[in-house]
């Protein structure tokens, strides 16, 4: 009886329920992500392509578009180094509290953004805890620009951390331990062997925090003070400009961010699916 | 595109996969220092905002902590919120184990790859943003907008609007958890069933559903946790009209405007210890996963 079945198992009797189910996914998929993305971009280019570009050229656009990018270029940069040096000492050390630490990592995906804007205000604000010994040395951090850098690292830290780690711990140990057999110390060690098996997975999480900073709202608004040309950021600003009822403004803004945003997903993809092929190959 | 998503929410990378325990060494007195680096920053950036937003809840005592969590304006955003993750959390429960059961199984699924790249984009689209695109669709001269007015339906500035801003944000978790189960468990056992006569429903039911079992439950845990922590997406198309369409992040946004700091911070606290436990079962979860 299975000899007369086709080879991979055709579990249709009736087809007409295979199409129903693909035509509610699809319904609902186009529905849900991408008419709603279509109709953006087409309210974003409705008044022309010159229209588009007044709208970012307006200077409260153009900085606030400049200050998210450097913000979010920061943040990859220190999740690169902090973010490896903490897969690394997570993966490679024995010491009390590390399973506690190891499971805490993933904190920042579970609190809600807003929620981290106000734990980083009930500290590094002008009376918290540390801010106040900040404030009276005159460095504000907290509705400055310190403070959305602090933000972002806040939201993005488990990227890098939750990229290498995986690869850390399936890595092949001979490596390492012969070159340690070698008299290598543990630093040599790191840079010549380590690093360099890590360094991809550590360069995705850095695009992924980069893509995902691009985007941050709820920790921002809180804590940056939203200051035009000084503390308003991409997403604050387009939020700002729907409440103003200027949806061309904010149209041409979300329209950069979703280009920025698709473009690191493509790059991520591509430079997953060559590494795939280099492995294969 | 599949493993970017599952790293953009981070927690998969390490979700449901095997790790090895073995080999770690106790440091030396000067790799002390690099463990040292890692724990202060940690401490810094993450443990100590927290214990000050603790102590800032409890500041005037733990009976105007409670106090400030029952006012009417309090109650109903908490309730607002947890209706609309539970609906959102409903949807994508649905729709997600169908999209990765045919994304992963129906090999002749029309567009497979492109819908497979499209799923991940809500994860790429900032809050904000998933919010405006509601009030484009559904605004006064929105594509969407004659469609809700036949139906009767008020999609902005209501229930509605946030429970689709709420399913958006959220919806590729249950898909990205359970596509790499889908594809481990095979469908060898789902074709013994056929062959037994069993039903593609019953196949569904009594084989594939516990093989993706854990990873369903811990999609179903983040998208929970995410919907009940979003902010930027449920502010846009929401207009926060207080006691109607405010939800607990957006009570919090109202209070430190209003200098209300005590109802600002114990709705905080209570939302990061909604999130704890949400943590815990998922690393419960993980572990279970593992062991097994």
């Amino acid at each position: 009886m299975s000899a007369a079945r086709p080879r991979r198992a055709e579990p249709l009797r009736r087809p007409w329920g295979l199409w129903g189910l693909r035509g509610a996914v699809l319904t609902y998929l186009a529905l849900m992500i991408a008419v709603p993305l279509l109709a953006v971009i087409e309210r974003g280019f409705s008044a022309g392509l010159r229209a588009f570009w007044r709208e970012l050229a307006n200077p409260i656009a153009f900085d606030a578009l400049k200050l998210t990018v450097a913000a979010a270029a920061i943040t990859a940069a220190v999740n690169l180094v902090l973010g490896t040096l903490t897969a690394y000492v997570l993966a490679r050390y024995r010491f009390p509290g590390r399973g506690v630490f190891d499971s805490l990592v993933d904190m920042p995906f579970a609190i809600p953004t807003l929620v981290t804007g106000v734990m980083l205000v009930v500290l590094y604000g002008p009376s918290g805890a540390l801010g106040s010994w900040f404030h009276a040395k005159g460095i504000s951090i907290i509705f400055a620009r310190p403070g959305i850098v602090l933000a972002l690292l806040f939201v993005t830290y488990p990227f890098v951390i939750r990229s290498v780690q995986p690869v850390l711990l399936e890595a092949e140990r001979y490596e390492e331990e012969a070159a340690f057999t070698l008299g290598a110390n543990r630093w040599t060690n790191f840079r010549r062997i380590v690093l360099p098996a890590i360094l991809p997975a550590a360069g995705s999480g850095a695009l992924l925090s980069f893509a995902r900073a691009l985007g941050e709202f709820g920790s921002i608004v809180v804590v940056a003070g939203n200051i035009p040309r000084r503390t308003l950021t991409s997403p604050v600003y387009v939020f700002g400009e729907v409440e103003a009822h200027n949806e061309r403004g904010a149209s041409a803004m979300s329209v950069v961010l979703l280009a920025l945003s698709f473009g690191l997903l493509l790059l991520l993809d591509w430079r997953q699916r060559r590494r795939a092929e280099v492995l294969g190959g | 595109m599949a493993e970017t998503a599952r790293s953009l929410d981070g927690e998969v990378a390490s979700g449901i996969a095997e790790t090895g325990a073995e080999g770690r060494t106790r440091p030396r007195p000067g790799e002390w220092v690099v463990v040292g680096i890692a724990l202060a920053y940690a401490i810094l950036l993450l443990f100590a905002p927290l214990a000050a937003l603790a102590r800032g809840a409890l500041s005037r005592g733990v009976r105007a902590f409670f106090d400030a969590l029952s006012t009417p304006d309090a109650l109903s955003a908490i309730k607002l919120t947890f209706l609309l993750a539970l609906g959102a959390t409903a949807i994508n429960t649905v729709f997600g184990v169908a999209a990765a059961w045919l994304l992963v199984r129906d090999r002749r699924f029309p567009g497979r790859r492109f819908v497979n790249g499209m799923v991940d984009l809500p994860f790429a689209v900032s809050p904000v943003i998933a919010g405006f695109m509601l009030i484009v669709l559904f605004g006064r001269t929105g594509w969407l907008a004659p469609l809700a007015r036949a139906a009767g339906v008020k999609v902005l500035f209501a229930f509605p609007g946030m429970l689709i801003a709420t399913t958006f944000i959220s919806l590729p978790f249950v898909i990205r958890e359970i596509m790499p189960l889908l594809g481990e468990i095979g469908e060898e056992e789902e074709n013994a069933a056929y062959t037994l006569g069993a039903g593609r429903w019953r196949a569904f039911w009594s084989v594939t559903l516990p093989g993706i079992r854990s990873g369903l439950e811990y999609g179903v845990l983040l998208t929970f946790a995410r919907a009940v922590g979003e902010v930027g997406a449920v502010l846009v198309v929401s207009g926060s009209i207080v006691g109607l369409t405010e939800t607990a992040t957006l009570f919090i946004f109202r209070a430190l405007d209003e200098r209300n700091a005590v109802a600002g911070y114990a709705m905080a606290m209570l939302l990061a210890l909604s999130s704890f436990v949400l943590l815990t079962a998922m690393e419960w979860i993980r572990r279970r996963a593992r062991s097994r």
